[in-house]
């Protein structure tokens, strides 16, 4: 690259980035470029720390940041210089393969991913020479065709037996662990490079547009992939302890009420005596009682696990929290879900196979759940209960049963309802969701982000 | 613009291994990049992983002196930049009984009656010194605009002194565990750093170097246990500091390798939570020894 050409490429970089939901402002963008002026082009991961440390401000916008660095500033351009000879055919490439996994030798990693997207990756044609655009429209380079020859996973016990070091259950589970994760690894790597092909062949903005995930905060929790729900239940943790601080500073925040007179005077001694600040009693936060109603009918049963999650890890600001689940029928699930914070992954399972949630089928019944759960647990919602709804409304065509939310809301302090939705999908096809919207407040929350937000409006401080 | 403390990346990586920190690629770079930007270093990450002792490194390595402001909830003006000390001040007007105003004022608001704290002490630092507010995170926002000021243009502004600039800039680092979101406004005046679990690779190193009775092949075997068990969805995911507690019972248990008793029976030094510890003996497969 010369040097005319960085500070271009950079504010390209900066741009799709801020495409990406990063805000990275113009004075970041001159941080950046004095950090490289410092730096020097000569190494290419001192490149990366030192973009990373002027534009990032957040810790979930790594994987998004390296995604895009690895297509702004790529590794090399064509095919990369493989260390060794290029594999003849599939199985030697997976012979070579099984030895790189089972050293865990990240360098011999890299070069066998592109090694592989050189070889099986390739689908178009590629006969007459010129990268002319017009001619290319459909080729490229496929991670799923070059993945699908090598197949990686299937070499997981080939991997097992050579990293093993003794017999034990617990060797095993140790060497299972790392040869997963070399394995994931080793997709990622296959995947960055077909990326990175690709945008030589197609322009960068493109694939960088489409081929890059979004950061973890942005990720919808409808058409979430399992890793991706892995990393949010990763994020549950700490969440709950950042939303649990601010609703802590917001309640000490309390500028009126009763004088307390020990710490006023405590205070006075700083201004020889006179109380000039005075210091407020703390006022006892009224701790609500929650109750939760979600929908576990395939299609949002991932939004309601993760929110059922969060909402475990923040009982702490509720004196009580019930949970009830519905399908066609509603059952209540608090057990389940205080068990389940030891196998997060498997709730939404245990909930389906341990409740009585459906009678025939497994389309949720809106009509049927919310009479089922107004009838049978009266005493659920009272005067100080505020409830949560989550679902989609979508009715698949059953009667909405606006009464019974009607009812509920009645005996309720507050309902409100959660709907993962876009806003802009909510009333098309069999969704309610703007007939329900009418009787309590509906809120959109397709992603960690505005669940964030939704959690602090909703809690009391 | 005062003198960089270091030439080059490698030089970084170099004088923090002299000083006992073993610091990766991103951590030299971006304490090189504070360095010679002069900006604040913002870092990041997980209990454990370093960033308090990042800063005891650095101070050790550029033999500047460590000045170390705490933040907790409730944090003050009084507490990180400077206090008139007024019961000094009282006791002097006492004995002065018979001077006018003019007199008693002059003396009471001079240099002997300041209590300069972490803030002010390290502006007014001829030598070199590496400024460490630990925990910006518990301090309450308001504290964050006085930082912003101090850190901004390096003076503080007594009103019966006058400002006092500093005479060289002291290297700035800040940490945070992020439970709360630090302001943008600061934000974009640091380098930012987050500091995660290291490579398999750099954490044997780290573990040698702490412990350095440990067998080679016992430090290997501990590490790759920890990494399996970051894989894990837990409450905490052990950090460095529990790899080299953890280390350190085995070499005081005497354990020759790492087997099922061992790692059962010591697994409470890096797990703190039940529902964690039965979650990893789960699938470590250590519930086959009870069979």
């Amino acid at each position: 690259m010369s040097a005319s050409a960085l500070p271009e490429r950079l504010v390209e970089f900066v741009g799709e980035l801020r495409e990406h939901g990063i805000a990275v402002g113009p004075g970041e963008t001159v941080d950046a470029a004095a950090a490289v002026d410092a730096l020097g082009l000569a190494d290419r991961e001192q490149l990366r720390a030192a973009l990373a440390a002027t534009v990032l401000r957040r810790s979930g916008q790594r994987a998004t940041f390296d995604s895009l660095f690895d297509l702004y500033f790529p590794i090399a351009v064509g095919a990369a210089e493989s260390a060794g000879k290029p594999p003849a055919d599939a199985a030697e490439l997976r012979e070579a393969l099984v030895a790189a996994l089972a050293e865990g030798d990240e360098a011999r990693l890299r070069s066998l991913a592109s090694a592989a997207i050189e070889e099986f990756g390739r689908y178009g044609s590629f006969g007459q020479g010129g990268a002319g655009a017009g001619a290319g429209g459909m080729r490229g380079w496929s991670a799923y065709q070059a993945l699908d020859r090598v197949r990686p996973d299937a070499l997981l016990n080939r991997v097992l037996a050579a990293i093993r070091t003794d017999d034990s259950a617990f060797g095993e589970a140790i060497a299972r662990t790392e040869a997963r994760s070399r394995i994931t690894r080793y997709r990622e790597a296959v995947q960055a490079e077909a990326r990175r092909r690709t945008a030589e062949l197609r322009g960068r903005e493109r694939i960088a547009h489409y081929a890059v995930p979004p950061q973890t905060d942005l990720v919808s929790f409808t058409n979430a992939t399992r890793a991706q729900l892995a990393e949010l239940r990763r994020t549950i943790q700490p969440l709950s302890r950042k939303l649990a601080t601010r609703l802590a500073t917001r309640r000490r925040r309390a500028r009126r009420g009763q004088i307390d007179l020990r710490r006023t005077l405590r205070r006075s001694l700083a201004t020889g005596g006179v109380p000039m600040r005075p210091a407020m009693r703390d006022r006892r936060p009224g701790r609500p009682e929650l109750v939760l109603l979600c929908d576990m009918s395939g299609s949002v049963a991932g939004f309601a696990q993760f929110t059922l999650l969060l909402v475990q890890a923040l009982s702490d600001q509720f004196s009580k929290i019930r949970t009830f689940a519905f399908v066609e029928l509603t059952d209540e699930i608090t057990g389940l879900v205080t068990a389940g914070s030891a196998d997060p992954e498997g709730l939404a399972r245990r909930i389906l196979t341990q409740a009585k949630l459906t009678r025939w089928g497994m389309s949720s019944d809106y009509g049927g759940s919310l009479a089922s759960f107004a009838d049978g647990w009266p005493d659920a919602v009272g005067p100080r209960t505020s409830v949560l709804i989550l679902g989609d409304g979508r009715t698949n065509g059953g009667d909405p049963n606006l009464d019974a939310v009607r009812r509920i809301a009645d005996r309720a302090k507050h309902v409100h309802w959660l709907n993962p939705e876009a806003r802009s999908a909510w009333g098309t096809g069999d969704s309610a969701a703007l007939q329900y919207g009418r009787v309590v407040p509906m809120h959109e929350c397709c992603n960690l982000r505005q669940l964030t937000q939704l959690v602090t409006e909703l809690l009391p401080g | 613009m005062q003198e960089p403390l270091f030439g080059s990346v490698d030089e970084v990586v170099d004088r923090l291994a002299r000083a006992g920190y073993l610091a990766s690629t991103p951590v030299a770079t971006t304490v090189f990049l504070a360095d010679r930007l002069g900006k604040p270093l913002l870092v990041e990450g997980p209990a454990g992983v370093g960033k308090t002792e990042l800063a005891r490194a650095l101070a050790e390595a550029t033999s500047s002196e460590l000045v170390r402001l705490q933040c907790y909830e409730g944090i003050d003006e009084a507490r990180a930049l400077y206090e008139w000390n007024h019961a000094k001040q009282l006791l002097r007007i006492t004995a002065g009984r018979d001077e006018g105003w003019e007199q008693a004022r002059d003396e009471v608001f001079s240099e002997e009656f300041l209590l300069p704290r972490p803030l002010l002490k390290a502006i007014r630092n001829p030598d070199p010194t590496v400024l460490l507010v630990d925990e910006t995170d518990k301090a309450d926002v308001e504290m964050e605009g006085l930082l912003l000021e101090v850190l901004g243009d390096f003076q503080v502004t007594v009103p019966e002194l006058g400002t006092i600039t500093a005479q060289r800039r002291p290297f700035v680092l800040l940490t945070s565990n992020a439970t709360r979101e630090l302001s943008e406004a600061l934000k974009r005046r640091c380098l930012f750093l987050h500091l995660d679990f290291p490579a398999p690779e750099l954490e044997r190193e780290i573990v040698s170097l702490k412990v350095p009775g440990l067998d080679d092949r016992l430090a290997d075997s501990v590490v790759r246990v920890v990494a399996a068990l970051r894989t894990m969805e837990l409450r905490k995911a052990p950090s460095i500091a529990e790899t080299v507690d953890w280390a350190r019972t085995l070499l005081a248990l005497g354990a020759d390798t790492l087997d099922e008793q061992v790692v059962e029976s010591s697994l409470g030094v890096i797990l703190k939570y039940q529902t964690d510890h039965r979650k990893a003996a789960a699938e470590l497969r250590l519930d086959t020894l009870l069979s």
